[in-house]
């Protein structure tokens, strides 16, 4: 079994201490809330979009760092990409995410690879998903 | 056992107690000797599964001070409750009624509740608690108060209710009082003539013995007058094509097969749990680990008198400490606990939460209190 303590890659540590884009987004265009009721997290993904492009997203709730800094990754990450973009990227974390944890971590995931100690721990990958489920939810809206 | 090659300290046995060997052989037993299907066939297997389920109803009733026939077997506190609701309340409880629950219930002495509620076009007032977790008996309002049902311990806060005081209430204004049991069979004596309520219910898996088996007592009188639940084998009297005749009690209450195997378990909890005092065996562990959170800079919900420790550490969330813990070899529970509301009155988001059990020690409090200071290294 891994030790826990792979799960807390500093970069995980660093977002979760200072997320980005975290707080509210008065311009918002898109939004969505998602909880998990096991645990009574909750996170919501605000976007701005402009001619199918993210031009600002943010993010508020309550989780465990695993959540947060997945939220701080993925609003960074969101800003300045396509609606369809986003959408596949979605995609790609979550079946990372729920790969066998010795699986290769696929290409051009950037700091989103900080997530690959979460594979080994079934019960947590729910809790790196939590904002991309919101994200694809906000996508939705608007 | 080892986890993550660490000795286990096993501190959830709030969520589930692990179980002795005692009870382990008894359920097997259960599947190769006692394995007839009991009160229906005749043969030997038979007759065995039903000396089991109707010795362990007088062990119980012993256990909870009652008799035998006022022994239901369910599959849990959880049945046991939702029993109540669906028979007892929905036959009793009338539009503008009062159901009175407090912000201490576990959801499955809440939701029940609300279920009912909603149907009956009842009220459910929510009681107050203190800011040790105690509830507030001066602010409790009994007024149409028809149900009154409240944990004997609370599964976070680990205070005690006074029993007996909300019975005399509850009786005065013709109201029954249910209790929630789980979490105080196996740490309290439990006389359900001096505790003065009217239902009682608990899990045997609190108790060291299996998942999926449960009691629920009820005062004979006011069984006596219940229509059933379920309906099925083993319930009946006489069976029409259309309309049918119901067993008396507690036959009334167990449709179906029972749950020899966990029956068989649970008897043997209740014998095994006679040999030791679980309150004042325990009390050092409780204190141990009051003293390790606070060491800690934790901040513990409520004042807790056994059983239970919850806590927040700042800045780190309830899960990271669970995994954590968990990788030190330490058991532990985060989340809600299945106590949202009790949650939001401590304006916490989530918590963790240690439990003890007859088997926890000083050893187990220690690797406890190792496991917060590396959790403080990981977060500073």
């Amino acid at each position: 079994m891994t030790d826990p303590r792979a799960l807390y890659h500093a970069t995980i540590v660093a977002h979760d201490r200072e997320p980005h884009h975290h707080g509210p987004l008065r311009a918002a265009t898109n939004e969505a809330t998602i909880d998990n009721p096991l645990c009574g997290d909750q996170v919501t993904i605000r976007l701005q979009i402009v001619d199918a492009t993210i031009v600002a997203a943010a993010f508020e709730g309550r989780g465990c760092s695993l959540s947060r800094a997945a939220a701080s990754m993925l609003t960074e990450r969101a800003i300045g990409s396509t609606i369809e973009e986003m959408r596949a990227f979605a995609t790609r974390v979550e079946q990372f995410v729920h790969s066998e944890p010795d699986a290769a971590i696929p290409h051009a995931l950037g700091e989103l690879e900080a997530l690959a100690g979460v594979r080994a721990f079934k019960s947590r990958r729910v809790c790196a998903c939590l904002p991309f489920r919101a994200l694809v939810a906000a996508l939705e809206t608007g | 056992m080892r986890v993550h090659g660490h000795r286990l300290a096993y501190l959830d046995s709030a969520a589930t107690a692990l179980r002795p060997r005692a009870v382990i052989d008894a359920m097997t037993r259960a599947c190769t000797h006692d394995a007839g299907n009991p009160s229906r066939s005749v043969h030997a297997l038979a007759e065995a599964a039903t000396e089991v389920v109707e010795t362990t109803r007088r062990e119980v009733a012993r256990f909870l001070g009652g008799v035998p026939d006022e022994i239901i077997f369910t599959s849990g506190t959880t049945a046991s409750l939702n029993l109540v609701a669906q028979t007892w309340a929905r036959a009793n409880v009338a539009r503008n009624d009062v159901v009175i629950v407090s912000e201490l219930e576990h959801h499955s002495n809440l939701v029940p509740w609300q279920m009912i509620c909603a149907e009956k076009g009842a009220e459910l007032r929510i009681a107050p608690i203190d800011d040790t977790g105690h509830l507030d008996l001066a602010r409790i309002s009994f007024d149409r108060a028809r149900l009154v049902a409240i944990a004997h311990v609370s599964n976070v806060a680990g205070t005690i209710s006074p029993i007996a005081e909300l019975a005399r209430r509850a009786h005065a204004v013709g109201a029954v009082l249910v209790v929630d049991g789980a979490q105080a069979v196996a740490h309290l004596p439990i006389d359900v003539a001096s505790l003065g309520c009217d239902f009682y219910a608990f899990s045997a898996h609190k108790l060291y013995g299996p998942t999926g088996t449960g009691i629920l007592w009820g005062r004979a009188s006011i069984l006596d007058a219940m229509p059933p639940w379920q309906g099925g084998g083993g319930m009946i009297a006489t069976v029409g094509d259309t309309t049918s005749t119901y067993r008396e009690v507690p036959a009334r209450f167990e449709a179906g097969t029972p749950n020899v195997i966990g029956i068989a378990g649970l008897g043997a909890a209740i014998r095994f749990t006679s040999t030791f005092d679980a309150h004042a065996d325990q009390a050092r562990a409780h204190a141990g680990l009051v003293a390790a959170i606070c060491a800690a800079g934790g901040r513990i919900l409520g004042e807790p008198e056994l059983a239970v420790v919850a806590f927040e550490l700042p800045r780190v969330h309830p899960h990271d400490i669970a995994t954590l813990a968990d990788g030190e070899g330490v058991a532990l529970r985060s989340g809600h606990h299945c106590a949202a509301p009790l949650h939001r009155r401590f304006a916490a988001l989530a918590s963790s939460r240690v439990s003890i059990g007859c088997y926890t020690g000083d050893d187990d409090v220690a690797q406890f209190a190792d496991a917060l200071q590396k959790i403080r290294e990981v977060f500073p």
